[in-house]
């Protein structure tokens, strides 16, 4: 894997049905390359609760990834709501997300959490109103 | 033990066919997605009640043998589409999830 691999996706708002379809592909190309498991359910996991947030908080957003030799980048921009208290955000078990949501089986508190547990580098910028970008990376070997 | 195994012993109701060969490796049991796509295992039989297309993602991406509906959950139509196009089985059973996690241990 010389060169540095680009892939872009558009996650649609309120649609869970499609959420899991930009992670599903990037696990399926890091497949193809050979990435380790490990490496490929960290970068996945991460991906897809990213997804899921901005299903559920931003009406949607759009990802950028990079896989290089050395490490997978992401980054997930929304323009939703932002977030007011960031360190409350990164609190296992903290949700803000409505009823109807948890009856799907997420709003467990544990989104921020797990992204943060299943990277390497994790930064968010967020400002109220605005929207909220995280830039996240995964080490390869 | 194969899920085919595992759905004959267990007397489980095939919903949907992945890869019937498949592995089942160890057992994982709960119903907070994000709660077992951290914590499930590659090979684990997937105990729950998610019967959306949610709970689909997360098995694909756990890469979890199977994913089993505890007390007869339903699985819907479009989680049903959906696991047929990406190889996910899904079993079903009238037994609770404790009763399924004994059984599912007494045969791993």
């Amino acid at each position: 894997m010389e060169e540095t691999i680009k892939l872009h996706y558009v996650v649609p708002g309120d649609d869970f049905t499609r959420a899991g379809a930009a992670s599903g592909d990037v696990k399926h190309t890091l497949k193809q390359l050979g990435v380790s498991p490990a490496v490929i359910r960290n970068v996945s996991i991460a991906m897809y609760e990213g997804e899921i947030n901005m299903v559920i908080h931003a009406g949607g957003g759009e990802i950028d990834v990079e896989i290089s030799e050395k490490d997978i980048k992401m980054t997930l921009a929304d323009k939703g709501p932002g977030i007011a208290n960031v360190e409350l955000a990164m609190k296992e078990g903290y949700s803000t997300a409505p009823d109807n949501i948890r009856t799907l089986g997420f709003g467990a508190g544990m989104g921020l959490p797990n992204i943060k547990k299943y990277t390497d580098s994790f930064r968010i910028e967020t400002q109220v109103g605005v929207g909220t970008t995280l830039f996240l990376s995964v080490n390869i070997a | 033990m194969t899920v085919k195994e595992l759905a004959e012993k267990l007397e489980l109701k095939i919903l949907t066919q992945g890869e019937l060969e498949k592995d089942v490796t160890g057992c994982y049991s709960g119903d907070l997605l994000s709660w077992v796509m951290s914590k499930a295992e590659p090979g684990d039989a997937w105990l729950t009640v998610m019967g959306n297309v949610n709970a689909v993602a997360v098995a694909v991406l756990t890469d979890c043998a199977c994913i089993i509906l505890t007390e007869n959950a339903a699985l819907d139509e479009q989680a049903k589409q959906k696991a047929e196009l990406q190889g996910i089985t899904f079993l079903q059973s009238g037994k609770n999830a404790y009763e399924l996690s004994v059984a599912v241990s007494k045969l791993l």
